[in-house]
This record gives C-alpha cells, sequence and structure tokens, in this order.
C-alpha cells in the first residue's frame, strides 16, 4: 500500500459535517471529496445566485437550484462513488444535534457572525469533545500571509479576524477559497492524528 | 499576573482584571466575540464580574461575517 493510499483507506471510514454550502462550504467540500473523505453530511436552506458565483462552487447554468443539490451534483461528478448527505434547511438548535452528532469533525461555513457564534457556543456546549472547525475573516483581496488558524481547545477559527465594511471590501473568490482550503487541510489533519 | 491570551503569555500588573477590564486594555471592541477562559465558555453578561487571575488562560476570538 503506498502512503497515499494508506492515507486515503483512513479517510474513507470518516464523516465530515459541513454547516453552510456557500463560499466555505461548497469549496471544503469538493476538497474533502477529492481527497477521499468517506462521508460528507451538508445543511444548506439557501438557493445558488449569480452573485455567488464569483466565489462559490457553482456554475452559471446551476442559478435557482437550491445550493445543496447542485453541491450534490458537482461532488459527484468529481467522484461518482463519493457519499453526500445533504439537507436543504436552516441549521437550528433543533436539528444540529441530528445532522451532526455523527460527524468526526464539523465544519462552521455559514456567511454571517451571529450564525457563526450560536452554532459555535451550541456545539462547546453540547459536543466539547468535538473539532469545530470555523471561518472568520477573509474579505477583500491582499494581505494572504493574515489568514491564520487560532486554536481554542477543539475550536479553530480560520481566517484573519478583521472586521470590514461589507460594501467597501466585497468577499472574492481567492481568499474565500484559501480560508476553505483551510479549514479542509486542518480537517484532514483532525481527521489523520487518530 | 501573566495569562495566556489568546495562546500568547501577557503580563498585565493588577494581579487579576476582569474579562472586560482585559478587552478595553487590549482594545477588543468587536461585536461578535466568543470568550473562554480555562476552556469554559463565558456569556457576554458575566464579562465584568468574571476575574482572570494570573496563570489563567484567556481566548478571546473575533467572528465576522463572511464565507
Amino acid at each position: 500500500m503506498t502512503v497515499l493510499q494508506n492515507i486515503v483507506s483512513i479517510l474513507s471510514v470518516k464523516t465530515v459535517g459541513i454547516a453552510g454550502a456557500g463560499g466555505l462550504g461548497s469549496n471544503v467540500a469538493s476538497a474533502l471529496v477529492r481527497s477521499g473523505v468517506g462521508k460528507l453530511i451538508i445543511a444548506d436552506i439557501d438557493t445558488v445566485s449569480e452573485a455567488n458565483l464569483n466565489r462559490q462552487f457553482y456554475f452559471a447554468d446551476q442559478v435557482g437550484r437550491p445550493k445543496v443539490d447542485a453541491l450534490r451534483e458537482n461532488l459527484l461528478r468529481i467522484n461518482p462513488r463519493a457519499e453526500a448527505k445533504v439537507y436543504h434547511c436552516r441549521v437550528t438548535e433543533n436539528n444540529a444535534g441530528l445532522l451532526f452528532g455523527s460527524c468526526d469533525v464539523v465544519i462552521e461555513a455559514f456567511d454571517r457572525a451571529d450564525e457563526k457564534k450560536w452554532f459555535a457556543e451550541w456545539m462547546i456546549a453540547h459536543y466539547p469533545a468535538k473539532p469545530l472547525i470555523m471561518g472568520s475573516g477573509m474579505a477583500g483581496y491582499g494581505s494572504p500571509q493574515k489568514l491564520r488558524v487560532q486554536k481554542s481547545g477543539n475550536l479553530y477559527i480560520c481566517g484573519d479576524q478583521q472586521e470590514t465594511d461589507e460594501n467597501l471590501v466585497p468577499l472574492m473568490a481567492p481568499r474565500v477559497i484559501l480560508v476553505a482550503m483551510i479549514q479542509a487541510d486542518l480537517a484532514l489533519e483532525l481527521l489523520l492524528q487518530e | 499576573m501573566t495569562i495566556t491570551l489568546n495562546n500568547r503569555k501577557e503580563t498585565f500588573p493588577p494581579a487579576e482584571m476582569s474579562i472586560a477590564q482585559i478587552m478595553n486594555v487590549k482594545q477588543f471592541h468587536f461585536k461578535m466575540l466568543i470568550v473562554k477562559l480555562n476552556g469554559k465558555l463565558i456569556p457576554r453578561e458575566s464579562w465584568t464580574l468574571t476575574l482572570v487571575r494570573d496563570a489563567d488562560r484567556l481566548d478571546i476570538i473575533h467572528l465576522v461575517s463572511g464565507g
């Protein structure tokens, strides 16, 4: 068995939860499927819009469709044997445990800071031992060296943590995808270290 | 006191300070923050009353919209 085959065989029995299928979630999912993670559980309420195409892993002909359905289709185009369980719903305190309780690692991939906050607090309260990898601060362009990971127990925060005015500093593909890739890379590290 | 603030050693002249005082000195003025003291989540309403002492570990995380 080669080193890569060994890695893939370990990852093939792992489950990663992804809360949100926007710029972070859709790109994290593609990297994890390419890496051979056995099962993804993805939840999102949104539909693909024209404005999403500048950074999210969707295509022009998917505008108007639920993101999770379009994402599942794209993931299966990468690997037809990939297992992606998708849920077209808002993640709430009532369903978060059902959605993500069985996951080895959970990725927070919401858009709004208030959603990030309740989800982090809920996960810390209910699943303190489960690694939660969050994204915070990735707007604009430039200064890629400021993107970093802050570790706090089983909580990992990826990004520059810089508050910006969304009207002046838009979200753009490179920094959003960079943070998504940091999240995905960290997920592999945690899945493979056990 | 010397504490570990966001994984870095920091020394403050007083022997103990509230979380709110530390945030003020270190200029953490963001709206969405997660605060953990020695691994325990501290809700916003307790920041003024919760005291940080020597050797404590304090994590203050900014949550910023965008994703």
